[in-house]
């Protein structure tokens, strides 16, 4: 950190360590030259996320990256880290971001035919029929947390309880797109080509990823996912 | 670091087109002779989509790239080679400059070799061929008007994790030239790449963002370790061998990482992520190499030494 972060970041009379930077109940964490992660604490990534976007000085971001419990910052230019830290700050601490907070997002129906090759055994381990399963997951409102793991792999938060589960002991090879699956309390769609350790109880037609496609992402971070089953 | 392929039926763009003299001049080609054990076509990568889980790639040594396509007259982002531990040759079907930059390697033109310039006036038809380097493991090649290949997600670059961007380079692929550009007169004596030469290398860092998870040793000894790069080294990561560090396994939700992040596996021996790095990981990262020395760290082979020095 150099003189001038300090010097800034103390006008803003917060607690400075050698790569922390601590206010309220917002963590900033240096992530090298350029980057900070922000623990969000009692706050959704994906909505902290949305904040940050929304700012005017966010052109000066190359990355917004939420996660599970945090979000990560990339600057273009590793000058006035200290100021970023100030703004991160505003927007995570400020009064007035509470009040308004960010739009919810979207809501997309994803239809999907329930007949995965996993579901008899995830049904079975539940102790439900197969078709309670299945409607007890086309019941829910499930929320993008984030994207990870592979290009398009949208995290998607809200498996209710009774359809928990860990994942595969032994993750398969190569997943195809529009594989719906679930492990934990999150359900994804496969955007394909990757391995993939959760269990698979359907499938759509819906192409979620497509990387020929601008924007190639028909999700996006803090979206709210329907599931709606259709008949083979 | 695991490698999964490309899509089916992605391919490099090749051109098998017969000669047509009434359609004016024959297309201006870089056809691959011989191919090395790990080249790939490059830019400066998909940066802005690490939220959509889309690595940023690119070069591994993003300076001397660069310089390679500054030393070609190209913009920097223009499409290259990167030749990993030499053993590519190729022939242009029109005379043009190119810029040899990055590690550097015998090269020879048509089997008579050339002095280490790093610009060459290479004539239509004669085969250029990069041998292993001497120092350092990346070898930049660009062609002054650059190459053209196919662009995945705004990107040219080879993404070796998601297999996203063009087919690695093959025996045999042709790739279009784009249209011929002046190249700048500079000093060439200036244009030096960085990479090790045999002595222990040291490369700065910056504590965090999860360095408090450590313990005072552990954080003594990453600095004074002289670790040694792995054979586990690709373009994902680098992993460093030396006696581990003690923090075992941590609970850690997955969070963003970045290029340069020094992640700490249960095994207590550091990863340094490099272009092609997932982005999201899982393991605590104790420091990230600073923007000014990454590019060593990706110039480095395995056996070499790598220390590690913090910067405030």
């Amino acid at each position: 950190m150099t003189a001038a972060d300090v010097t800034s970041v103390n006008v803003a009379s917060a607690n400075v360590t050698a790569a922390n930077v601590t206010s309220g109940k917002t963590i900033l964490r240096r992530a090298g030259d350029r980057g900070w992660l922000i623990e969000c604490a009692d706050r959704h990534p994906a909505e902290v996320a949305t904040s940050i976007r929304a700012q005017p000085w966010a052109s000066g971001l190359r990355e917004v990256v939420p996660a599970t419990t945090t979000v990560l910052v990339v600057a273009e230019t590793a000058a006035g880290m200290g100021k970023l830290a100030a703004g991160l700050r505003t927007v995570l601490d400020g009064p007035g971001v509470h009040r308004t907070g960010p739009p919810p997002g979207r809501r997309i129906v994803i239809p999907v035919r329930y007949d995965g090759p996993d579901l008899p055994e995830v049904a079975e381990r539940l102790g439900l029929a197969p078709e309670e399963v299945a409607r007890r997951h086309g019941a829910g409102e499930y929320r993008v947390g984030f994207f990870g793991f592979a290009p398009g792999f949208a995290y998607l938060d809200g498996v209710p309880e009774s359809l928990r589960l860990p994942r595969l002991s032994s993750p398969r090879p190569r997943v195809a797109a529009g594989v719906v699956a679930i492990a934990g309390n999150q359900t994804v769609v496969y955007p394909g080509g990757t391995p993939g350790g959760w269990h698979q109880i359907g499938v759509t037609t819906t192409q979620l990823w497509d990387v020929t496609a601008e924007p190639p992402n028909r999700l996006a971070v803090g979206d709210r996912v329907v599931f709606e089953a259709v008949t083979p | 670091m695991t490698v999964t392929s490309a899509a089916p039926g992605r391919r490099v763009r090749t051109r098998h087109r017969p000669p047509d003299p009434g359609t004016g001049p024959e297309p201006a080609v870089l056809t691959v002779v011989q191919a090395a054990p790990a080249a790939s076509v490059q830019d400066l990568g998909r940066p802005g989509m690490a939220h959509l889980g889309v690595p940023a790639s690119g070069p591994a040594d993003r300076r001397s790239f660069r310089l390679a396509n500054r030393l070609a007259g190209n913009p920097e982002d223009t499409p290259a080679l990167e030749v990993t531990l030499g053993g590519l040759a190729i022939t242009l079907s029109t005379t043009r400059h190119v810029a040899v930059t990055g590690a550097p390697a015998p090269l020879t033109v048509d089997g008579v070799p050339v002095d280490g310039a790093p610009r060459l006036w290479l004539r239509a038809g004669s085969v250029l061929a990069i041998g292993r380097p001497w120092a350092g493991c990346r070898t930049y090649l660009a062609v002054s008007g650059g190459i053209e290949a196919e662009r995945v997600l705004g990107s040219a670059a080879r993404d070796s994790l998601t297999g996203l961007g063009p087919d690695p380079v093959r025996a045999g692929a042709e790739y279009g030239l784009g249209p011929v550009r002046p190249v700048p007169a500079i000093p060439l004596e200036l244009a030096f790449s960085i990479v090790p030469h045999g002595g222990p290398a040291t490369v700065r860092f910056r504590w965090g963002p999860r360095h408090e998870l450590f313990d005072a040793a552990d954080r003594h000894r990453l600095t004074t370790t002289p670790w040694r790069v792995s054979a586990q080294c690709d373009r994902v990561g680098a992993r460093l061998t030396g006696p581990p560090l003690a923090i075992g396994s941590v609970d850690l939700p997955s969070e963003g990482t970045v290029r340069g992040a020094i992640q700490v596996p249960p095994s207590g021996e550091p990863i340094v992520f490099l272009a092609d790095h997932p982005v999201t990981g899982g393991y605590p990262v104790i420091g990230v190499v600073t923007d000014a020395d990454i590019d060593l760290v990706g110039q480095t082979l395995p056996g070499d030494e790598l220390r590690l020095a913090p910067v405030h």
